[in-house]
């Protein structure tokens, strides 16, 4: 007879010998570094262009963002229409997008078509002619978005907390009102491109069951632009953090729900602790089973959902909890969140748990390398950040073997409510 | 192509077998038969109210996720108006406490007071986050009301309101379980890196042995055909205007789905789509506009929607879109459109297949509709569509009695 309270026996997750497979690298002739991943069964890849073009690097608001968001939306031979069909005629996807320290062109594609989309992705990073017309239908669309989204309680929390954490003035603490999509013009736009683009720094990202003649294919169409690599640090902006440390701000009276955020600064991977602390962070709200979960919504039902995290910057970062509770429930969530800090302070975590943790977080990372675009996300992730394969098998180290005196200390150390923003938006 | 292999147990189970040595990783998915399409109009929400319990312990497991998570793995779940899924992956080498969870959870719940209590709380502030404090949150609640006259697809997944929620008690949810989670009626998909003897050996030794229960037998009210057109107009704290028009499609199941699928991409699939380029780009009357439908297993919806240009006249908005509707009615569509939503669609279904997770649900879902081997057959429905099939469907479908619009407006 079956016994089925016993369960079967498992093999630790930190048992796992865990292996990020290695990239290829190649230069182009004119220098632009390129990293390669090949795997997989489906006959398909994904490029992706990484810009250093971000709003780290732009003079106004808006700017690095509309670039790349136009960089589609017309060459002098090609409409924006004319571009899109190219790349959909075939299946194919091309993305931009926008972050702070980096703006990506990203092509996913069946292997079959590749040579008939780079030339189309070359056009847009060297002819892209912003014409008045797109951009004013870009302005209208976006401030139409901008109202839409301005009711969410959860997108004005998450601008508002940003920057109370870096200051308005910082590219991670900036967002945008209206009136700064009404100051965008082309010739900014023109400026920005040729400086950013045109003769941009850039580093390039391929994965999938790749070409045999990838490397041919790239440089015939990247190869004699006038890109080069990243030539020098990037920028680390002076932070201006408020000083006031508690809001409570009313966006939509008759709204059922507010938004929390609770948020510190934190230093950026290269910090000795970084890597530490994403073993804590787990255990207070970074999974399914975290404190923060089991508590405030699997005992207390406040929540749909409550999560800690590290935001993913290249300079220093914050450590934020996110959640949307119940009106009535707001303060007490707050209370409880304050409450799971204290514990994580005072009290060691048993082995059990830290055991669990550290199996979930390796089976995590065993799981999520699952296919080329996977491995290659990874080592995108390492690549931008200046850091090695070291870096990745240390977290793999400090994950199996970091005690729980060490996640105590940290703690104490990090998990102070005086240190901590608090923002609620009903 | 993707491979499986397919066996069935003596109380009912079906289970396929799809091998990937390519990853370290083991995939475990079970497909329940049931859906928000079969509750009681009186106690809607159930099934996805249902999904959530299941993570409450089982008769002999205390909790779920904390021996999976033990064993490096992680798991979710989604309730759908036809169907539940749920799913994990963990390593393959740990693969039999993936069985050991998952069958019994199916041999019974332990229907603790404690978890409904909590969970109908989680759910409520789930309908919350999602469908009333968001602009635009309740128009499917409102649109199903509209476009289903009789079938259950008339109230959403999340539920009618939130009371139907609140007053479920402990009995209700025996009663669903004992009549829905029954072997028979469901599938269950073990993919990744194992084998067919593994698995034969762990389905037969931890679900072998659950009691078959009795067959649900699904007979839902089937919607009768429209006859007229459909109209609603609601007032809200939105900032913009926005249109949605709905018509009745094909079950997931009929050849003309196929056809059906692709007159939405050549409308609104993309940047270089019809709606887009006239309606947005050229006219500029709309900020967005999507044209998509959700897949369902009976007849479905397609779905135009979109926000309208501030200061834009909804009446001249609709009448823009309907022109395109025309167009595509009178002139048909060309061959290099065809051919481009046709690679689409083989470009898609190429990049979904890229994980094991994704083959393991879409295997369990193409069983539920009756033939896994439906994965590896449907690019060939695709490619044999014509033009003169999209011309003929264009006009079955955007018939004006075929229709339901719904104006969306700001105070």
């Amino acid at each position: 007879m079956l016994n089925r309270t016993i369960a079967p026996p498992i093999k630790d997750a930190i048992e796992f010998d865990l292996q990020l497979k290695p990239y290829t690298f190649f230069e182009l002739d004119n220098g632009v570094p390129v990293y390669t991943i090949d795997a997989g069964t489906q006959e398909v890849f994904q490029m992706e262009m990484v810009f250093y073009a971000g709003n780290f690097f732009e003079q106004q608001k808006l700017v690095a963002g509309a670039t790349n968001f136009l960089l589609k939306n017309g060459t002098s031979t090609k409409t924006a229409f004319e571009i899109n069909e190219a790349f959909e005629y075939y299946g194919a996807h091309c993305a931009r997008a926008c972050y702070n320290e980096t703006a990506v062109i990203s092509l996913s594609s069946l292997n079959k078509c590749i040579d008939k989309l780079l030339p189309v992705i070359k056009e847009m990073i060297t002819d892209a002619v912003f014409l008045e017309e797109e951009l004013a239908t870009y302005k209208q669309n976006s401030k139409q978005r901008l109202s839409v989204n301005l009711k969410k309680s959860e997108f004005v929390a998450a601008r508002l907390i940003d920057a109370y954490v870096y200051g308005e003035s910082h590219p991670y603490g900036t967002y945008t009102n209206p009136e700064d999509i009404d100051a965008l013009n082309t010739a900014q736009l023109k400026d920005f491109f040729k400086q950013y683009y045109l003769n941009g720094q850039c580093v390039i990202f391929v994965s999938g069951k790749l070409p045999a003649n990838l490397k041919e294919q790239l440089n015939n169409n990247f190869g004699a632009l006038s890109l080069s690599k990243l030539k020098s640090a990037i920028p680390n902006p002076v932070m201006t953090p408020a000083t006031e440390k508690k809001y409570r701000i009313q966006n939509d009276a008759e709204g059922v729900q507010g938004a929390i955020r609770i948020a510190r600064h934190f230093p950026n991977r290269h910090h000795p602790d970084f890597m530490k602390v994403m073993v804590l962070n787990t255990l207070l709200g970074g999974y399914f089973g975290s404190r923060l979960m089991s508590n405030i919504r699997e005992d207390k039902g406040y929540t749909y959902g409550i999560h800690s995290y590290v935001q993913n910057h290249l300079q220093p970062t914050a450590w934020m909890i996110s959640t949307e509770a119940g009106k009535d429930v707001i303060e007490a969530t707050i209370e409880e969140v304050y409450k799971e800090m204290k514990l994580l302070r005072e009290e060691l975590v048993d082995e059990e748990e830290l055991l669990l943790v550290r199996n979930y977080l390796i089976g995590t990372i065993l799981g999520d390398l699952d296919g080329p675009f996977q491995i290659m996300g990874r080592w995108k992730n390492l690549i931008l950040n200046n850091l090695g394969e070291k870096y990745f098998y240390d977290s793999v180290q400090t994950i199996k073997t970091i005690p729980a005196e060490e996640i105590r200390e940290l703690a104490k150390k990090y998990l102070n409510p005086e240190d901590f923003y608090e923002l609620i938006v009903t | 192509m993707i491979q499986f292999e397919r066996f069935v147990l003596s109380n009912g189970l079906k289970v396929l077998v799809h091998e990937d040595k390519s990853t370290p990783m083991a995939v475990v998915n079970v497909l329940y038969d049931v859906g928000a399409r079969d509750e009681d109009p009186n106690r809607t929400g159930f099934a996805h109210l249902f999904e959530h319990l299941m993570f409450g312990g089982s008769v002999n497991i205390p909790s779920y996720d904390e021996p999976l998570q033990v064993a490096g793995g992680e798991n979710n779940a989604f309730t759908t108006n036809d169907l539940t899924n749920y799913y994990c992956q963990l390593p393959a080498e740990n693969i039999e406490t993936a069985f050991w969870l998952e069958s019994d959870r199916m041999l019974s719940l332990a229907f603790g007071k404690k978890s409904l209590d909590t969970q109908r709380k989680v759910v409520c502030e789930e309908f919350k986050e999602h469908y009333i404090n968001k602009p635009y949150g309740d128009v499917w609640h409102k649109m199903r009301e509209l476009a289903y006259t009789t079938h259950p697809y008339r109230w959403m997944t999340i539920g009618k309101e939130l009371s139907h929620i609140e007053t479920a008690t402990l009995e209700d949810v025996k009663a669903f379980f004992f009549k829905h989670y029954t072997p028979s009626n469901a599938i269950l998909v073990v993919a990744g890196n194992i084998t067919v003897d593994k698995v034969k050996e762990l389905a037969q030794k931890w679900f072998g042995p659950i009691a078959a229960g009795e067959k649900y037998v699904r007979d839902l009210p089937q919607e009768p055909k429209q006859t007229a057109p459909r109209t609603l107009e609601v007032k809200a704290n939105v900032p913009l205007d926005a249109l949605y028009k709905c018509w009745h499609i094909y079950s997931r199941t009929d050849s003309r789905y196929y056809t059906a699928d692709l007159i939405g991409e050549i409308l609104g699939g993309g940047a270089s789509s019809r709606l887009f380029q006239v309606l947005v780009k050229e006219k500029k009357l709309f900020s967005n506009i999507d044209c998509y439908h959700m897949g369902s297993t009976d007849t479905g919806l397609l779905t135009i929607e979109g926000k309208l240009v501030k200061g834009v006249n909804i009446k001249d908005a609709e009448a823009a879109l309907n022109e395109e509707i025309k167009k595509l009615q009178q002139l048909g569509v060309t061959d290099k459109e065809l051919e481009k939503v046709k690679n689409k669609t083989e470009s898609m279904m190429a990049f979904e297949d890229m994980t094991v997770m994704n083959r393991a649900a879409s295997i369990a879902m193409y069983e539920l509709l009756g033939d896994a081997d439906l994965i590896n057959k449907e690019l060939e429905m695709y490619q044999a569509v014509t033009a003169e099939e999209i011309a003929k469907e264009c006009h079955v479908i955007f018939d004006e009695n075929n229709c339901n619009t719904l104006y969306y407006l700001a105070n």
